[in-house]
């Protein structure tokens, strides 16, 4: 398997400059503390919304327009396409568990990087989880491909 | 006539904090999606990295599928990791450590973690780009976890856990 940033010198310090971007969003948002993403969720402060419509507005705009006016993306030879995901039983259920573990903590996974940047150690414990959630998550679902049960399904 | 100042009295209720700073932020999040997806046609989402981190240090094929991409999400993390120091730095924010309870943040992450692999995608994933995708699956993923989250929050409000 070759690695994905194999094809492009510029690659890997694009990748960075976009997370930066993204990361500074999180935090200027406020996003990155617990306490405001529970407000938004206890109907205090609805600004929330703002956060995630304002970010799909400006992905929305470059997805449709994109794969339209745009040949190959420079650095990967990749055609532009948009992010779809088959619709099954599981977008509910992982999206159940999800809401649970978000309505629960305040955090979510890019929030919790973002939130370690602003010298919240304590979203260690967060993290931990996330990557034990997945880990267990992960060992079930190659259990059950095993046995011929489930074939594998894309995830971002 | 209603005076002026009741408008926006009301208006800017539900928005005790401004909106300026959320929208400004949210637009810097879609702007960092945006800048990889122009240079490389990936639509990158934040929960992935778990994953794909993982394929580091077990053999799971569930997890090798996401080695080829394992590199670079760890570079996206750190990158948001940096942006995030970067404003705490440069706009005097200075260290900030949350006050919810380290049993919340870990039982939540857990859940987290099983949910958005199971789920396919993660407020990022699903709510960024896949909603900008105008991706049904997306739509039904935020919806469902969107709403579930204002449930378990109001309970967990209502069951007297603080903070």
């Amino acid at each position: 398997m070759s690695a994905d940033h194999e094809q492009h010198p510029l690659f890997l310090p694009l990748v960075f400059a976009g997370g930066l971007i993204f990361g500074f969003g999180l935090a200027l948002s406020e996003m990155a503390k617990p306490e405001v993403v529970l407000s938004f969720l206890q109907f205090e402060d609805f600004g929330l919304l703002f956060v995630m419509f304002g970010a799909a507005a400006v992905t929305g705009l470059v997805f449709f327009t994109a794969p339209r006016l745009l040949g190959r993306a420079p650095m990967t030879g990749a055609v532009y396409r948009r992010r779809l995901k088959t619709l099954d039983r599981n977008v509910v259920l992982g999206g159940g568990v999800f809401g649970v573990g978000w309505g629960l903590s305040g955090i979510c996974p890019g929030a919790a990087y973002a939130s370690l940047g602003i010298g919240n150690y304590a979203i260690l414990w967060g993290i931990a989880g996330m990557f034990v959630g997945a880990y267990v998550q992960g060992y079930w679902r190659s259990a059950g491909a095993e046995a011929g049960a489930s074939s594998p399904t894309g995830a971002d | 006539m209603i005076p002026p100042e009741l408008i926006v009295a009301v208006l800017s209720e539900p928005f005790p904090n401004g909106i300026s700073h959320y929208a400004i932020g949210g637009l810097l999040v879609g702007l960092g999606v945006v800048v990889i997806y122009l240079g490389t046609g990936v639509a990158a989402g934040a929960s992935t990295f778990l994953e794909s981190t993982l394929s580091y240090g077990s053999k799971l094929p569930r997890f090798q599928r996401y080695a080829p991409s394992r590199d670079w999400r760890v570079v996206f993390t750190l990158g948001i990791v940096a942006g995030a120091a970067v404003y705490a730095i440069a706009l005097g924010e200075g260290v900030w450590t949350t006050d919810v309870q380290w049993w919340r943040l870990l039982l939540g992450g857990v859940l987290i973690g099983v949910g958005t692999r199971l789920g396919k995608g993660c407020t990022s994933g699903h709510g960024v780009c896949g909603v900008g995708s105008a991706s049904s699956a997306s739509f039904v993923g935020v919806i469902t976890f969107l709403l579930i989250a204002i449930g378990t929050a109001h309970l967990v409000q209502a069951a007297g856990v603080m903070p």
